[in-house]
């Protein structure tokens, strides 16, 4: 298969409480549970 | 509770989409080379005044916070202004997408005076030079003025909308100027192989040099706006590009056409992506719930052959409608994969393999491709 | 108490406040959608827990008194003033001026 060509970019992957906001809402930090994520009208395509 | 990344969660869909893509119409008065929609001429069978209405009525039941209305040109309906004046006193929010060919200065006013109304002047070059030869010529000079009478009118911010093509791939910083004069927005979209684009792909779309630019003058000016459609250039960086960087088709958006027909994006306007029509017993709300297309898009898609790549998670193997119209696999690299993976996949396909035809297209027979707007007439020369 | 008396952004449980009317709560499994008509920002609240309170914000005196009243648990407590001082920065809950209420029922008139 071809994509084992390239060295995969491990640094890329989101980590698991991904950094889906622009703006950091409180409590982002792992421990806490992410109550509130603001999202960018602009962080989906096809939402514009 | 909030422990799953909210990208997972969004694309198992939502009971109703975030806002969707609403066309009017086909009918077009230019002809760009690279149209999504195949515009030009209206088709017959476009849903009447009562019907469109009625289909705010079920956006408004539904919640959907607002729509992006385009076509075609949508100022070209009749009942254009009524029908976005219905849609915000619905609380429906309007986004509309504009040549800017229509924009009389009573029509800026009025404009300015709506609520919940937002407006992107389409434009795809920052002088006529480079934006002409894919609108037409006098489209730039339209698209300036449009621009000059919202502002006049105080209409307050609105937005410039780009197609990133090899000729003005490196004009984006010329375009945002322009948008800034304006108090504008700038928003710069992907060009995908569909509709007329099919044709115009090859021809028209970056270099991998060029979209290597492009990235960067994406992270450089975080406020451009791109409706999330570079997702795909995400590994060229050290972090994926701001966003969710997640595909809405069919989870939390979709396309409405001038039929009612729904498709699962504005770019896969192919019966391989039709959902289902408003015009079943159901509306709108029925297919947006229970098509079998948008049933299958919620669910967890595969990586494929993506999934040996450690960048999948930035690039999420790319955008379906370039794969689709490319004859490429939908679990498979994106064939503007910047690692070029989407090179090598298109180069092995077998011999004389077709990819999808475009679906008829409402092109006015005859007419070139791009028209030319707003020429005086002249005496003909040889 | 356990609550942040105020935060930097000056948001203060002991007073009272309210959803934005520009803003449109959406139900969903997750929590809710809001969707301000007004800066075109798209939050989502992922809990149905906060969905509630928000909602039941202008009916109190106070943000406290909202968490006492649909019974949110002392030690979750913390994380939901975290919670609504971050909707108050971006406008989705708003502060309401004292002895006025967004429903009826409470016992001072506006």
């Amino acid at each position: 298969m071809t994509v084992t060509e390239i060295a995969p970019r491990e640094d890329l992957d989101p980590p698991s409480d991904a950094k889906t906001s622009l703006q950091p809402a409180d409590g982002e930090l792992v421990e806490e549970e992410l109550l509130v994520e603001e999202i960018s009208i602009d962080g989906m395509c096809g939402v514009y | 509770m909030g422990a799953e990344p909210l990208a997972d969660e969004l694309s198992r869909g939502l009971d109703a989409p975030i806002c969707l893509t609403w066309e009017l119409t086909y009918g077009c008065n230019l002809s760009c080379v690279h149209c999504l929609s195949s515009s030009g001429l209206r088709d017959p069978e476009e849903l009447t005044t009562e019907e469109a209405l009625g289909f705010v009525d079920e956006l408004a039941a539904m919640q959907v916070f607002y729509v992006n209305i385009g076509g075609g040109e949508p100022t070209l309906r009749p009942d254009f202004c009524e029908i976005v004046e219905y849609a915000v006193s619905r609380k429906v929010g309007v986004k509309f997408s504009t040549n800017g060919t229509t924009m009389t200065p009573a029509r800026a006013r009025r404009y300015a005076s709506t609520d919940y109304l937002d407006i992107q002047i389409s434009l795809d070059g920052a002088s006529p030079s480079s934006n002409d030869r894919v609108r037409g010529a006098g489209t730039f000079a339209a698209a300036v003025r449009a621009m000059e009478r919202l502002a006049d009118a105080g209409f307050g911010s609105f937005k410039v909308s780009v197609v990133v093509t090899r000729h003005n791939a490196a004009e984006l910083d010329r375009m945002l100027a322009l948008a800034d004069r304006f108090g504008a927005e700038l928003r710069v979209t992907r060009l995908r192989p569909s509709g007329r684009g099919a044709t115009t792909w090859n021809e028209l779309r970056p270099t991998a040099d060029q979209l290597a630019e492009v990235h960067g003058f994406l992270v450089a000016h975080p406020k451009v706006l791109t409706g999330d459609s570079f997702f795909h250039l995400g590994p060229l960086g050290t972090q994926p590009l701001a966003g969710l960087n997640l595909c809405g088709a069919g989870r939390v958006v979709c396309l409405v056409d001038p039929v009612g027909d729904v498709y699962a994006c504005p770019f896969v306007m192919h019966p391989d992506f039709r959902a289902g029509s408003i015009r079943e017993s159901g509306g709108f709300a029925g297919v947006w719930r229970e098509s079998e297309l948008f049933l299958g898009l919620r669910q967890p898609q595969s990586g494929g052959a993506c999934n040996a790549c450690g960048s999948y998670g930035a690039c999420h193997g790319g955008c379906m409608a370039a794969k689709f119209f490319t004859g490429l696999p939908l679990d498979g690299p994106d064939p503007e994969c910047v690692l070029g993976h989407g090179e090598r996949a298109l180069a092995s396909r077998a011999a004389g393999a077709s990819t999808p035809p475009g679906v008829g297209g409402h092109g006015k027979p005859g007419r070139p491709v791009p028209v030319a707007f707003g020429l005086r007439r002249l005496s003909p020369t040889r | 108490m356990g609550c942040a008396a105020s935060t930097e952004t000056g948001f203060d449980p002991a007073k009272p406040y309210e959803l934005h009317p520009d803003v449109a709560l959406r139900p969903e499994p997750f929590g809710a959608l809001a969707y301000h008509y007004g800066n075109r920002r798209l939050t989502f609240l992922r809990s149905p827990e906060l969905v509630r309170l928000v909602t039941e914000l202008g009916s109190h005196g106070s943000v406290i008194e909202s968490m006492t009243s649909i019974g949110v648990a002392p030690e979750r407590r913390q994380s939901f003033v975290r919670a609504l001082a971050s909707l108050a920065s971006s406008d989705v809950v708003r502060a309401r001026a004292v002895n006025e209420l967004s429903h009826t029922g409470g016992s001072d008139g506006s």
